[in-house]
C-alpha cells in the first residue's frame, strides 16, 4: 500500500470501531480510537511482517497489544487481511464468536493474554530476549498506554530491557494522556516520559499519533535499527479523537458516546 | 539409604547437566543462588539471566522466553515466586496455556516453615492453596532429594506450567531411586505398619508423619504414611483403592489448616470417590506467628509438630 493512502486507511479504520461499537457498545471506544494510525502504520504501512494464514510463523514479528481493551480497531484491520472471517465482525461479544469486548489469544493476530494492564511489556521483553539468544532477526513490538505506565511492573520490564539493551524491542506508548477516571496528569503524572525512559537506558522518539505519516515515518525508521538500546515511539494521541462528547473528555474512557451523534457519524448508509 | 543434598542442588545439577544437550533449557533467577547455580551461569551464560529483585518481572520474562520455545526454569524463593506476582502466574502462564503451549517451571526453594528464624516473610504456608487454585497449573513437593530428581523428567516434557516446591533444609533420604509408580501415581505408601489409620502428608511433613507413625505403633496402633509428592495429578483411583477400607485418615501439612491445602485436596478426593472413612486434616493453626525457635518448635506451637499430632491422634481414636 501506498504510504500515501495510509490516510484513507486511518479514516476506514476509524468509521469501522465507530461501527463496531454502535453494534456492540461493550467494547471499550475512547482507548481504541487513539492508537489507529499506530495499527494502520504496522499493518498496512509494510513495518510488522506477519501473516494472515500462519499468524505464529517463526518469522513473524512480535506484536504485544498490552492495552488489549484499546485496540478493539485491531478488529477490523485483522478482518480485512484475513486472520479471521469478516463475518466474525457481526456477532462481536456474542456466543459462538471470537472477538470480545477484551480481545484474547483465541483471535488470529492476538499473541498474549491481555486485558489486565502491566503484563505486556515485561512477556514482550522476555521474548525479545528470546528472539536474541536464538539470533534471529524478528523484533518485538508491544503497545502499553500511558496510565498503563504506572504500573510498576512495567517499569521492572524497563530496567530489563535497558540493562540488557534489548534493541529488538520497540515499545510504542500510545500516550493519550487519560487513564479510565482522569487525565494521567491529575492521577501521577509521568513527568517528560521521554527523559524517564532515556534515564533507563532507552533510544526514544516521539511523533504526533494522529500525523500517519509521522507515526509510520518514525516506527519505519526504529524497525530494523540496532542503537544497542531498547527503543521507544511515545505517540502523542487523544483519546475517543474525532468524537464529540468523548474527545478531550477526562471520563472518555468509560462514558459511550451518544448513539445519535454515532449515526450522524456513520450516516445512514452504514 | 545414599546421603542426602539439598533438593534445589540435586535438581539444578540435574538442568545442568540436561543445558548441553538441550539447547531450548533456560535458567531465570530473581536474585537467588546456589552454588550449583553459579556452574549453570558460567558454563551457559546466553541461558541464564537474573533479572533482580523482581518476581512479576520474572514471570513476565519467563511467559515471553517460553513463547519462543524454551524449556524454562524461574527460582526464587517459594512465598516471593508465589505470591508477589500472583496475576502474573494467573495470566501469563495459568491462561495464556489454555492456548500456547509454554513449558514452565517454577521452582520455589523455602515451603513451610524451612527459612526457620526469618520469620513469616520467607515462610510459605499459602502456596499450595493459590497454585491449585490456578488450573493448568501442576504442583510437585517432593519430600526428599530423590523424589525431587524424579520429577525432573516431567518438567522438561509436560508443555504447561508447574510449580516445585522444595524445602530449603537437607532433609533425610526416604528411598534409594524414585520408583515409576511414584512418578506416575504421584504418590508413595512409604511405612506400611496396618491398616488402623493412614497419614497423607507431603514435603518435610512426610517425616514427621514417619515419627508420628512410629510412636503410635510403640503404643500398639499400626498407621501407615503415604508421601504424596504430585499434588494435583495424582493418581485419584490408585489412592481411593488404598484408602477405602482405612478407617481413620488424616492429612499432615505445613500450610494453613482447613484453607485450601492438603487437606482439601484429600476432602475433595475422598468425596469425589464417596468414601465415608473418618477424615481428619491437620495442618498449621491459621494465624501469623513471629516466634523463634527450631522447626521442630514452631511445629510443636502450631500444631504439627511430632508430639502435638501424636497426641491428637491418640484423643482422635480415644485413646
Amino acid at each position: 500500500m501506498k504510504v500515501n493512502n495510509l490516510k484513507d486507511r486511518v479514516e476506514w479504520v476509524w468509521r469501522q470501531t465507530l461501527k463496531i461499537h454502535r453494534d456492540a457498545p461493550e467494547t471499550r471506544i475512547a482507548s481504541s480510537l487513539s492508537p489507529i494510525e499506530i495499527f494502520v502504520s504496522l499493518y498496512y504501512g509494510g513495518i510488522l511482517n506477519h501473516s494472515a494464514d500462519q499468524p505464529l510463523m517463526n518469522e513473524r514479528d512480535r506484536f504485544i497489544i498490552s492495552k488489549g481493551h484499546g485496540s478493539i480497531s485491531m478488529y477490523p484491520i485483522l478482518a480485512d487481511l484475513g486472520f479471521f472471517a469478516k463475518e466474525e465482525l457481526n456477532r462481536i461479544c456474542m456466543a459462538g464468536g471470537i472477538l470480545g469486548g477484551i480481545p484474547d489469544p483465541v483471535i488470529p493476530g492476538y499473541e498474549t493474554v491481555n486485558g489486565s494492564l502491566g503484563h505486556g511489556l515485561g512477556v514482550a521483553a522476555g521474548m525479545a530476549f528470546g528472539l536474541r539468544v536464538k539470533k534471529t532477526e524478528q523484533e518485538v513490538f508491544v503497545l502499553t498506554g500511558d496510565g498503563e505506565l504506572h504500573e510498576g511492573s512495567c517499569w521492572e520490564a524497563i530496567m530489563f530491557a535497558g540493562h540488557h539493551k534489548l534493541d529488538n524491542l520497540i515499545l510504542i506508548v500510545d500516550n493519550n494522556a487519560t487513564s479510565m477516571l482522569d487525565h494521567t496528569e491529575n492521577i501521577i503524572s509521568h513527568g517528560n516520559l521521554l527523559d524517564r525512559l532515556e534515564a533507563f537506558g532507552w533510544h526514544t522518539e516521539e511523533a504526533n499519533g494522529h500525523d500517519v505519516l509521522e507515526v509510520h515515518q518514525k516506527l519505519s525508521t526504529l524497525k530494523g535499527s540496532r542503537p544497542g538500546k531498547p527503543k521507544a515511539l511515545i505517540a502523542n494521541t487523544i483519546k475517543g479523537r474525532g468524537v464529540p462528547g468523548l474527545e478531550g473528555h477526562p471520563l472518555s474512557h468509560i462514558i459511550n458516546p451518544k448513539l445519535e451523534i454515532l449515526n450522524t457519524i456513520l450516516g445512514e448508509e452504514d | 539409604m545414599i546421603k542426602p543434598i539439598a533438593m534445589r542442588d540435586v535438581f539444578l545439577r540435574k538442568i545442568h547437566s540436561s543445558m548441553e544437550q538441550d539447547s531450548s533449557i533456560f535458567f531465570i533467577s530473581a536474585d537467588f543462588g546456589s552454588p550449583v547455580l553459579d556452574d549453570i551461569r558460567a558454563d551457559y551464560p546466553d541461558r541464564f539471566v537474573n533479572v533482580g529483585i523482581a518476581e512479576q518481572n520474572l514471570i513476565n520474562v519467563t511467559a515471553g522466553l517460553a513463547l519462543e520455545g524454551f524449556k524454562v526454569f524461574a527460582y526464587a524463593i517459594a512465598p516471593f515466586i508465589t505470591m508477589r506476582c500472583f496475576e502474573q502466574l494467573r495470566v501469563n502462564l495459568a491462561l495464556l496455556s489454555e492456548v500456547r503451549e509454554i513449558n514452565v517451571n517454577l521452582i520455589g526453594v523455602g515451603a513451610g516453615y524451612s527459612y526457620v528464624v526469618s520469620g513469616p516473610t520467607h515462610q510459605c504456608y499459602e502456596d499450595i492453596t493459590l497454585i491449585r487454585s490456578l488450573p493448568n497449573f501442576k504442583i510437585f513437593s517432593p519430600s526428599d532429594h530423590v523424589s525431587t530428581e524424579g520429577v525432573f523428567a516431567q518438567c522438561i516434557n509436560d508443555k504447561g506450567p508447574k510449580y516445585l516446591r522444595l524445602d530449603a533444609q537437607v532433609l533425610p533420604t526416604l528411598r534409594d531411586s524414585a520408583s515409576k509408580s511414584l512418578i506416575d501415581n504421584g504418590f508413595e505408601l512409604l511405612q506400611d505398619y496396618g491398616s488402623d489409620g493412614i497419614i497423607v502428608a507431603t514435603g518435610y511433613m512426610v517425616h514427621t508423619a514417619l515419627k508420628v507413625v512410629s510412636d503410635l505403633r510403640e503404643k500398639g496402633i499400626f498407621f501407615s504414611v503415604i508421601d504424596l509428592i504430585n499434588l494435583t495429578d495424582f493418581s485419584f483411583d490408585k489412592l481411593n483403592s488404598i484408602l477405602k477400607d482405612i478407617p481413620f485418615i488424616f492429612s499432615l501439612e505445613e500450610g494453613f489448616q482447613g484453607r485450601g491445602g492438603l487437606d482439601s485436596i484429600l476432602r475433595n478426593s475422598l468425596s469425589d470417590a464417596e468414601l465415608n472413612n473418618k477424615f481428619y486434616g491437620i495442618g498449621v493453626k491459621p494465624e501469623y506467628s513471629f516466634d523463634l525457635g527450631t522447626r521442630q518448635e514452631l511445629h510443636e506451637k502450631v500444631g504439627i509438630g511430632e508430639r502435638i499430632v501424636t497426641n491428637r491422634i491418640l484423643s482422635i481414636l480415644g485413646q
